[in-house]
């Protein structure tokens, strides 16, 4: 069919991550019991809070349900079908790169994230997890001039005790819901930041997250504490193989900001979708909260969600602090066969509390892509203010978008203000475009950009443009 | 200005068309040479913006029969944007709406497409810039619309100058203007005329649809073609338009009727 064609099914670019390294990996068998529970905590030679704390995860989760109130479809998980620790064989975290494995750093490397002194990016400090275990983390003698703890969630568990203890499950209790219950009991690694009083990061802050293994479930566990008036932007990206089976990733991240501390954590997801069939990818079961506990502070979630079979996936923000804000930005572009329940929670607790939501849901193919957002006004959040925006667009007739906004509000003089908009690419938009020239993808993809526009914008610059790129190739090859 | 040794840049011959079944075109024949200048004018419904359309390449319609010649190629055989960047265009009788993509960057992609296929460098932001404010005076067109998205929120004259703008900037060779006289007003009909007058050259042509004489009063055409039930019924010069404007369209029937009478049927069987 000539690219004139309507615009007919999308059928995603082959994905470029989908390699798998070989290398030899610690794995400890199948299934999860309080023993497994024990081993994983024993591997990283943990105190006995942490041992404790896995514990009672896991007690809870064995009371708890699976949720099926997102508009998912998919096949029970087996849960002792799955590996809960898996280790490439290097035993300690190398003090310098030299001495990590090549492997491992041509992986990074083929991933676009160089990790060696030479050519690392010049602004941005990485912490590079693969499978289950950090394996390098860059810049951080620099970082810990300025008093700025990037490391490891393990390492920290080591070097920085009194601060895991303290603000580990602060945020989402262990029994928050059924896939934080899961994580808090078995989670691997993942990273920490830590900004001290009055510190502005000098550098953006980014944690690199690679599965390797076809049956490991990952589960990071990453926690961020902004004192007083410090601030930092930290960025997530995630690859995965393709392999045909599924993969669990239960992750759970935690924020933590004091008075005038502000935190921005994005997202550029783009693990394994599986194929054009359904067949494979991630299931990503994520819990991702921030607690703006101090007046003034805000917290502000971007995420650009291209990847996984399915997502289930509610950045929230808890405006505790009087005058503290909480934003979401948001793309999930589905195909094929993807699922996305995505939105967020705006919990206004303090008084004068703002919280912003920009929701833009692209689903193409025969995918489906929904919207699912709270937003609740507590009776002390005297004066709260909320401004929603969810807009959908749908490429083709097979893919569905769905937005479930739900208001609960204790406060009758707040103002929550919710627009909603769908919006189809049209043939004549296309024809237009292509009659002045441009090419049928590259028109799909200005138009797809221009709708995702207010969210990139929010995006750290470095990565804006990656972003724009990462949706354009999510797309390409796939009209006509 | 006719020249009848001027090269032929568009070659339309018994050209059929259909849409969902339905024939629209049904045999049209047309001629354009460099430096001609065509009216096409005809009622409602008798098949002009279909025409237009597929020259540009829409995919709702099925050529069923016929052939168009451009510079030689092909056309039918190119994609709409090959046919846009080699050098056709057709300013659109209704142009879409397109949020949340930049008239400016839509400008400099299209533009650069263009000069890409003339072998030309392209243009960067700045230098983009500079070509723009300078086609927007041939349209005398506010540079705040290059800021918003492509048309969108534009009042219907708004969205002609636009198109116009486009045309100054893709200097095609055969440029097919599909009633982009209709919502302009009276000065804002001038300023585009005059537009077009500036673009025309002895090496490209201009095939205007209209239905009014007032724009053929600025832009002066070497032919007139009256177009009925999907062909081209009558060709004359420019008197041909005055001389519709005093008897409408009523000699169509008449003529159609004897067209359709004198046909041999069909055997079926
Ligand atoms: N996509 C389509 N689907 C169905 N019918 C169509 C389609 N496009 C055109 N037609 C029909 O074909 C005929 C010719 O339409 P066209 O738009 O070419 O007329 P026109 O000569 O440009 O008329 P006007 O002067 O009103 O602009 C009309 O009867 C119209 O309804
Ligand atoms: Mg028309």
């Amino acid at each position: 069919m000539s690219s004139t064609a309507t615009v007919g099914d999308l059928v995603s670019q082959p994905y470029k991550y989908g390699f798998v390294t070989d290398i030899e990996t610690e794995k400890i068998p199948k299934g999860l019991s309080e023993d497994v529970v024990r081993l994983i905590s024993a591997k990283k030679e943990e105190p006995a809070f942490l041992l404790e704390f896995r514990l009672r995860a896991y007690r809870q989760w064995l009371q708890m349900q699976e949720p099926d109130w997102a508009a998912l479809g998919y096949p029970g998980i087996d849960y002792q079908d799955i590996i809960y620790y898996a280790a490439p064989k290097q035993q300690e975290k190398k003090a310098s790169l030299d001495e990590v494995d090549p492997k491992l750093l041509e992986t990074f490397d083929k991933l676009g994230i160089p990790l060696s002194e030479q050519k690392r990016l010049s602004n941005v400090a990485v912490d590079a997890v693969f499978d289950s275990v950090s394996i390098a983390t860059t810049y951080k003698e620099k970082l810990a001039e300025h008093g700025v703890i990037f490391c490891s969630i393990s390492e920290a568990v080591k070097e920085h005790p009194e601060l895991i203890e303290r603000y580990i499950g602060s945020v989402v209790p262990s029994n928050d819901n059924y896939f934080a219950a899961l994580n808090s009991a078995v989670f691997s690694d993942g990273s920490f930041v830590f900004i001290p009083k009055g510190v502005e990061c000098p550098m953006e802050l980014s944690t690199y997250f690679r599965i390797n293994s076809g049956d490991t479930g990952q589960f990071e566990r990453t926690l961020i504490v902004a004192e007083e008036a410090a601030s930092v932007s930290y960025l997530e990206g995630c690859t995965a193989p393709m392999f045909d089976t599924n993969q669990l990733h239960a992750a759970v991240v935690e924020l933590v900001a004091l008075d005038d501390a502000s935190i921005k954590y994005s997202t550029v997801q783009n693990w394994y979708a599986g194929d054009e069939n359904g067949k494979g990818g991630i299931y990503n079961f994520v819990t991702k909260r921030g607690q703006c506990r101090g007046a003034r502070s805000k917290i502000s979630w971007t995420q650009v969600e291209t990847g996984s079979a399915i997502t289930w996936k509610y950045p929230s923000c808890v405006l505790q602090g009087a005058d503290s804000v909480g934003e979401f930005y948001s793309v999930a572009l589905t195909n094929n066969k993807q699922q996305a329940d995505t939105g967020t929670k705006m919990v206004h607790v303090g008084p004068r509390t703002r919280s912003t939501i920009v929701s833009k849901g692209i689903s193409a193919g025969h995918s489906s892509n929904s919207y699912r957002g709270l937003v609740q006004i507590g009776p002390k959040a005297v004066g709260a203010k909320n401004y929603s925006q969810c807009d959908s667009m749908l490429i083709g007739d097979q893919a569905a978008a769905n937005t479930y906004p739900y208001i609960r509000s204790q406060q009758p003089d707040a103002a929550v203000e919710h627009e909603a908009s769908t919006c189809r690419i049209s043939e004549d938009q296309l024809f237009y475009l292509q009659s002045r020239g441009i090419g049928f993808e590259e028109a799909v993809s200005m138009m797809v950009s221009g709708f995702c526009r207010d969210v990139f914008n929010q995006l750290p610059m470095e990565f804006a443009a990656e972003a724009d790129k990462l949706l354009a190739l999510k797309l390409e090859g796939s009209v006509g | 200005m006719i020249r009848p040794d001027a090269p032929v840049l568009l070659e339309i011959r018994d050209l059929h068309a259909s849409v969902d079944d339905q024939t629209i075109l049904k045999g049209v024949n047309l001629t354009i040479r460099a430096g001609e200048i065509h009216a096409v004018m005809g009622r409602n419904g008798s098949g002009k913006s279909t025409l237009s359309k597929i020259l540009a390449g829409h995919p709702a319609y099925t050529v069923t029969a016929g052939s168009v010649t451009y510079n030689g190629e092909n056309l039918l055989e190119l994609d709409p944007e090959i046919r846009a960047r080699s050098g056709v265009f057709l300013s659109f009788q209704y142009p879409v709406e397109i949020p949340g993509v930049s008239n400016l960057e839509f400008l400099r992609v299209a533009t650069n497409a263009r000069r890409a296929h003339r072998g030309e460098e392209e243009l960067d932001t700045f230098a983009f810039e500079d070509l723009v404010r300078e086609r927007l005076a041939v349209v005398q067109m506010d540079p705040v619309f290059l800021d918003r998205s492509v048309n969108e929120g534009f009042s219907g004259g708004e969205k002609k100058r636009n198109e116009i703008l486009q045309m100054a900037l893709l200097e095609p060779l055969v440029a097919i203007l599909d009633e982009t006289d209709s919502g302009l007003d009276i000065d804002a009909l001038r300023i585009v005329a005059g537009g077009v007058n500036q673009l025309a050259s002895s090496d490209n042509a201009t095939l205007l649809i209209t239905h009014y004489q007032r724009l053929l009063d600025l832009i002066t055409p070497d032919y007139v073609h009256v177009m009925a039930a999907g062909r081209i019924l009558r060709t004359g010069g420019k008197e041909l338009a005055l001389e519709l404007e005093r008897t409408g369209y009523d000699w169509v029937d008449q003529e159609l009727a004897r067209l359709e009478g004198g046909r041999t049927p069909v055997e079926v069987g």
